[in-house]
Order: structure tokens, then C-alpha cells, then sequence
């Protein structure tokens, strides 16, 4: 993966030349002390002493609830007990249920190892010390590539987080429909709205949209930011340090507002499940969603699946950024058993883990870049060629800022422009009032 | 439901106190009273004092001084720092969904007062007339109370979905009932009403069944009309069962959330106060401070309601 001047530079600022500079020697000693100074703690502690000192059992909390992904964790946590011999205690939670509560699970009693996501959302908590320094166990992992490295490091340079998928958001269509319509894939933004007219003539709804939800319409929004203003100016205006108010902002929402025509009406009504099959069911010409979209698609039809990605806005920006957000595991601020948290850790981020997992699940890709893909169907093929190529990856709109300003303001300001798409200017304004009272808190 | 026989309660034992008191009267009692029956009384004023202060009081109490503060619920107190009135101007001044939700809350309010209150009761005084099969219309009409929320809204979302729904395959339309602004409001005040519609109806029948027939046959024997003796003797008859029906329709519209939490976790069209609490306190976002600052203007509001009604009740009892 090739990795963007600016991207670096940005990342650079997070992970200290003393990391970098750290030698794998130096790493696997300061394992081995982490590790007995583990072992040396939970005997010290006593309370938990059963699963502590038994050393043979390792929780962990899972937010992978749909039957397909449970199944994949549950085979990989087998995988693991064959391995070393320790069993593990999965403590799935339904997917949003563990997203909202999050914040009491970290401080409550959290299980030993628990699944999150990279981006500001990793560093957030890695920041307010609630989850648990692996920095020596990246030493022993291999297959990783820079990017996804920064993807683990927090703000203090040290990593807390093992990546285990990802997936891409991009245009998805039927080939069959658009082989039947002699469709081309556009590479700019007027091909693009050529095509959706065309589209229309031919009685399809030209780009699939639902936002009843609220997060799917970040998706948009990111892909035009991340196409007009760049990837920098992405995780700036993320992170709180540009304004909403500027012209880039405004540009961004004047486009969409162009583009708004050739979506689906009346998205906010609607699911992202019942905008999938829309496209499913030959009524709209291509979606913007993850991967995941394909999960709306019968098995025999998986096959007519195909994506290109969002097209080239500005030539000087180019068509090589988007979003990939990654998913993996992380470790507790105080885990009982923390010798065979790690030993997982270890486990979950080899070539072993990613190889089950890519036998197991069409609808993800691995991070492990030494996993033995060929069973790759030929989307997820294509997929990971098009994560590979792009220079920059941001981790969607709600993973790369804090989560307060993700979802109590841009959230309902985003179902404020598809309802009304001509006030930009208000619109800016009341976000960037609120932004700024978040963002001083 | 469970304020019912609570408030008779209050009735029942407040009546006799009031007649049987004079000083020394009172003092007798007391010491007749054994070992035993103070000791009794004193567990019995104590524990459900102690669970007032510790489950609603301390609660309330801090929800108004976290209201003041930015906590974002990680952490110790002791980190916490005072911001004064700054979540409440936020909430005016810079927060787009509180004006809406006020709005809703009042709508709320004003549906279920004008429209489906009347309407239950209007069930109830027909099924009061022992019409053929009343006891599967009564069942029928109190079903959605029993059935719980989330499956209330799953059952509508069946209903208005735009692409799938039932309603707009039989109605061959294409309104967005859950997603256009202006029309899902009303759309969930159908299904919010069509639930307090078999609530008020139970309630207001059981204080049918409970009004004197001699009434009645004198009503009919002076020559009134049913419609009369509706409204000139059994209506001011169930003067309590009234005040209750009022009290139950005021709580219902404040503390309106599921329906609209189950739709679109209070977005777009259907914001409440109380759905707004939610979303910032609960869940990832973590605005505590700013959260409470909302909760505490809901308090604000219901207080005005709790005193009208004690104060009503008040009056009663001196009565």
C-alpha cells in the first residue's frame, strides 16, 4: 500500500521516532517482562483469582452479532484454543447495543480483550486510558503494512489495537443491468451525472439512497469532502481544527446538492437494507455503501455484483482516496488474564486468524497482508486491489471524529440538507456553532 | 397503571384521619398504639421515604447539578468542570432540534387530550352497555397496551414503510410515512394513539361499572336523555376517575419516547425532549452535562403539570 505524503505527515505527528526506532529484539524482551510483570500483578490482585491464575480461559467481547460474522469469530476463537490450548468466553452484544454502551462497558468490567474499530474512536479511549498498551506485541506481528500501523497507534505514539478486517465503500452495481444498458463506468463527476441521466431515460433510479438511520449519508458526504477538499482536510475538519463555515465546506454541500436529484427520493424514510435491495431488485442503477451491501444479495447473485470507485472530482485532488474502515480487537485497561489476552492478541492479528476468516466470510477482507487470499471471491479480489491502490484511507465520518459531534450534530444537520438542500448557509453555521461548543468541552 | 390503586389509597385512608382528629384525640391514639404497631409504622413511612429519596429525589437532584457541568461520563467526578448555564444556552440558542421538540411534545400533548382521550372514553361508555360481544371488542381495543413497545413500532414500521409497507401497496401511493417531516409525526401519533385509545378506555370503563345504576334510573325517570345523563350526572359522578384519565394523558405525552425511539431514535421530524435526553446522555455520545441540561428543562415543564394536579387533589381532600 503506498502510502501519501500528507497521510504521512499527518500520521508522522502520532508515532514517535523512539517507536519507530525500537528494534525487534528490544520489543520481544520488553514482552517478556510485560508478561511476567502480568502474571506477577493478577496473583498480587487476588480477587479474580480463578481465571487469573488458572491461565487456561481469556474473554472476549464481541459486537459481531449477525449469524455469518459470529460464526467466522467463533471458528477463529477455535482456531486459537487449537493453537494454545486456552479457551476463550465470546460475550456477543448486539451490534449497536455495544456501540452505545461502550463507555460503561470500558469502565465497568470489561471483558479481557474486546472488539473495536480503528480511527479517532481507538485513540479516544486509548487516550482516557481505558484500554490497555499492546505496543509490544506489534513487535511480533507480521504482514502489517504502515498504514495499518498508524491505523493502531494512539495519540501517545504506542499501539492499542490489533486490525483483523476492513472493508471499502464504494459505487456498487449489477453487471447484468449494466450490460443490458451498455453502461461505462464514470471517471468524473460529469460522466457520473451523464450516466444518471441516461439512467433515468431508462427508467432506473440512477443512485440508491437511504438515510433513516443517520450514518449512511455520512458515507456521502465523505467521499465528496475526501474528492473536492482531500484527505488532510478531511481529518482536519474531523478533528475539529477547520471550520465548517469555510468555502470548502460550502463546496462540498453545493455538490451533493446537485447530486441530490439523482438519488433516491424520500431517503429518510428509508433503510440502508431496503435501499440495497432496490439495487438488488434492478430498480436503481448503483449505491454508495460498504461491502457489506452484498449481504442483500442472494448467493447465486453475488456474482453480478461489481463497484467502481466514487469518480474524480477535482483533477488536482484525484480518485485515490476513500473510506475503509477497519475493524479489530483491543485490549482491557486492566484485563484478568492478561498473558492469555495478549497470547490472543497475538493469535487474532497472525496469518492463521486472517486465513479462517477469509474462508469463512465473502463479505470482508482481511488486514493480514500474508493471508492466503486465493479464496477470495472475485469481488473481494477487486476490493482489496482497490484498498490497495488508494493513497489515502479514511475510516468514515463517525469513526474519525468524536462520537458526541458525530451523532447528536451531524447526524440530524445531514437529514437537515437532504430535507432541505438550499440553506447551506444555515446549515453551516448552526454545525459550526455546535462544533465549537463540543470541541472546547 | 400502577398510580390507580395508589391514589385510591391516599383517598381512603386521608378521609378518616381528617373527620377524627382533635388534639386530644390524636394523643390517645398514639399511646394506645403498642411497641410493635409504632415500630411498624416507623418501617412503614421510613422504606418507602428512603426509596423516594435514593430512586427519584438524589436522582433528580443530580441530573440538576450534572446539568451544570461538561461531564462526559468517563472518569472520576473530581474532573469534572463547572461550565454554569453554558449547556442551557446552548440548548436555546444553538442546539436545532430542542425548538421541534418542544413542539412535538406540546402536539403530543394536544392529540392524545383532544382526539384519543375523548376517544376512549367514548369506547368505553359504549362498551359499558353491554352490547353483544364486548368482551372481544374491550380485549380487542386493549391489546396494543399490552403489547410492548418495541413491538408496537416494528408492527407500524410493517405498516408505513414506503417501498414495503402495507399502506402504501393497499393506497397504491408513495408518501413516506416515517421519513418525510411533515407527515411522520402525525403518522406516529396514529399508532401512539391508537395504544392510549385502549388505556383510557380500560380506565374509564372500570369507573363506569362503578357509578351507582340508581343514578342512572333516576336520570331516566326525571326524563333525560342518554346524552343528558351522560353529561349532567355520570360525567360529574366520575369527577376522579376524570382527574385520573387527565393525569394519565399528561404523563403519557411528557414521557412519549418508544414509539419514536423505535422509528428513528428521535430524528427528522420526531424529535421529543425525552428522545433527546437519550441521545445524549445514552449511548456513545456522552454528553452528560448537555444531556441533563435537557432532562432538567423536561423536569421544569412535568413540575408544572405535578403541581397543577397536586394542587387539585389538594382541594379535594379539604373538601
Amino acid at each position: 500500500m503506498s502510502r501519501p505524503r500528507t497521510e504521512a505527515e499527518y500520521l508522522a505527528r502520532l508515532v514517535p521516532s523512539s517507536v519507530a526506532g525500537i528494534g525487534r529484539r528490544s520489543l520481544l524482551t520488553g514482552v517478556g517482562a510485560g508478561a511476567l510483570l502480568g502474571t506477577g500483578l493478577l496473583t498480587g490482585c487476588g480477587s479474580d483469582s480463578d481465571s487469573g491464575s488458572d491461565s487456561k480461559e481469556v474473554s472476549v467481547g464481541s459486537n459481531q452479532s449477525d449469524p455469518q460474522p459470529k460464526g467466522v469469530i467463533a471458528k477463529v476463537m477455535d482456531g486459537f484454543k487449537t493453537s494454545s490450548g486456552i479457551t476463550t468466553k465470546i460475550n456477543t452484544v448486539d451490534h449497536n447495543t455495544y456501540q452505545e454502551n461502550i463507555n460503561n462497558y470500558l469502565q465497568g468490567k470489561p471483558d479481557d480483550v474486546f472488539m473495536w474499530f480503528a480511527g479517532y474512536r481507538m485513540r479516544f479511549f486509548a487516550a482516557k486510558g481505558l484500554a490497555g498498551d499492546i505496543s509490544d506485541l506489534w513487535g511480533r506481528l507480521s504482514g502489517y503494512s504502515d498504514a495499518f500501523k498508524k491505523a493502531s497507534t494512539g495519540d501517545d505514539g504506542k499501539q492499542y489495537f490489533v486490525p483483523s478486517s476492513y472493508y471499502p465503500w464504494a459505487m456498487f452495481y449489477r453487471k447484468s443491468v449494466w450490460k443490458q444498458h451498455g453502461y461505462q463506468v464514470p471517471t468524473t463527476l460529469d460522466q457520473l451525472t451523464t450516466l444518471s441521466a441516461q439512467m433515468k431515460k431508462d427508467g432506473l433510479t440512477p443512485i440508491a439512497f437511504a438515510d433513516k438511520d443517520g450514518w449512511p449519508a455520512m458515507g456521502t458526504f465523505d467521499i465528496l469532502n475526501l474528492r473536492i477538499n482531500g484527505y488532510q482536510f478531511h481529518i482536519d475538519l474531523m478533528a475539529g481544527k477547520e471550520a465548517w463555515t469555510s468555502d470548502k465546506v460550502k463546496k462540498v454541500f453545493d455538490t451533493w446538492a446537485g447530486l441530490l436529484p439523482l438519488h433516491q427520493p424520500d431517503s429518510l424514510g428509508r433503510t440502508w437494507q431496503e435501499a440495497a435491495q432496490s439495487l438488488q431488485q434492478k430498480k436503481s442503477g448503483m449505491y454508495l455503501l460498504g461491502l457489506f451491501v452484498a449481504q442483500q444479495f442472494g448467493n447465486d447473485e453475488q456474482d453480478d455484483i461489481d463497484f467502481f470507485t466514487f469518480p474524480e472530482i477535482d483533477p488536482a485532488i484525484g480518485a485515490k482516496a476513500l473510506d475503509a474502515p477497519i475493524d479489530g480487537y483491543m485490549l482491557a485497561r486492566k484485563p484478568k488474564a492478561e498473558a492469555n489476552a495478549k497470547k490472543l492478541l497475538e493469535f487474532v492479528g497472525s496469518k492463521e486468524a486472517a486465513d479462517i476468516t477469509v474462508k469463512n466470510d465473502p463479505t470482508t477482507l482481511v488486514a493480514n497482508s500474508g493471508a492466503d487470499t486465493s479464496g477470495y471471491t472475485a469481488l473481494q479480489k477487486k476490493a482489496a486491489e482497490l484498498v490497495g491502490s488508494a493513497t489515502e484511507i479514511a475510516q468514515f465520518l463517525d469513526r474519525d471524529t468524536r462520537p458526541d459531534f458525530a451523532s447528536t450534530v451531524i447526524i440530524p444537520a445531514l437529514q437537515q440538507f437532504i430535507k432541505n438542500p438550499r440553506d447551506i448557509d444555515g446549515l453551516v453555521n448552526s454545525i459550526e456553532n455546535q462544533k465549537k461548543s463540543i470541541f472546547t468541552s | 397503571m400502577s398510580d390507580l390503586p395508589l391514589i385510591q389509597a391516599d383517598h381512603a385512608v386521608s378521609s378518616p384521619a381528617t373527620t377524627t382528629t382533635s388534639p386530644g384525640g390524636r394523643g390517645r391514639r398514639l399511646r394506645l398504639l403498642s411497641r410493635t404497631d409504632r415500630v411498624v409504622i416507623t418501617l412503614m413511612v421510613l422504606v418507602p421515604l428512603l426509596l423516594v429519596v435514593a430512586l427519584v429525589w438524589l436522582p433528580a437532584l443530580a441530573t440538576v447539578a450534572l446539568s451544570g457541568t461538561d461531564w462526559d461520563g468517563i472518569g472520576p467526578l473530581s474532573e469534572i468542570d463547572w461550565v454554569g448555564g453554558r449547556n442551557y444556552s446552548d440548548v436555546v440558542n444553538i442546539y436545532p432540534p430542542f425548538v421541534p421538540a418542544m413542539q412535538n411534545n406540546l402536539l403530543w400533548l394536544a392529540a392524545l387530550f383532544v382526539v384519543a382521550t375523548p376517544f376512549g372514553m367514548f369506547l368505553a361508555v359504549l362498551l359499558d352497555k353491554e352490547i353483544r360481544g364486548s368482551r372481544f371488542y374491550q380485549t380487542a381495543l386493549y391489546l396494543p397496551v399490552v403489547l410492548s413497545l418495541a413491538l408496537i413500532g416494528f408492527v407500524w414500521q410493517l405498516i408505513y414503510s414506503r417501498d414495503q409497507g402495507l399502506l402504501n401497496a393497499v393506497l397504491g401511493g408513495q408518501t413516506d410515512w416515517y421519513g418525510d417531516p411533515n407527515v411522520n409525526i402525525w403518522a406516529v401519533l396514529v399508532a401512539a394513539g391508537w395504544r392510549h385509545v385502549g388505556y383510557i378506555m380500560l380506565l374509564y370503563l372500570a369507573g363506569l361499572k362503578g357509578v351507582d345504576p340508581s343514578l342512572r334510573e333516576a336520570a331516566s325517570v326525571d326524563g333525560a336523555s342518554e346524552t343528558s345523563t351522560f353529561f349532567r350526572v355520570i360525567f360529574p359522578v366520575l369527577r376522579p376517575i376524570n382527574i385520573i384519565v387527565l393525569v394519565v394523558t399528561v404523563i403519557e405525552s411528557l414521557r412519549a419516547f418508544d414509539l419514536v425511539w423505535v422509528i428513528n431514535k428521535g430524528r427528522n421530524g420526531l424529535e421529543l425532549i425525552s428522545a433527546l435526553v437519550t441521545q445524549n446522555v445514552v449511548g456513545e455520545a456522552s454528553r452528560i452535562g448537555f444531556g441533563s441540561a435537557l432532562a432538567t428543562i423536561m423536569l421544569a415543564v412535568s413540575l408544572v403539570f405535578i403541581t397543577i394536579y397536586l394542587a387539585v387533589v389538594m382541594r379535594e381532600n379539604r373538601r
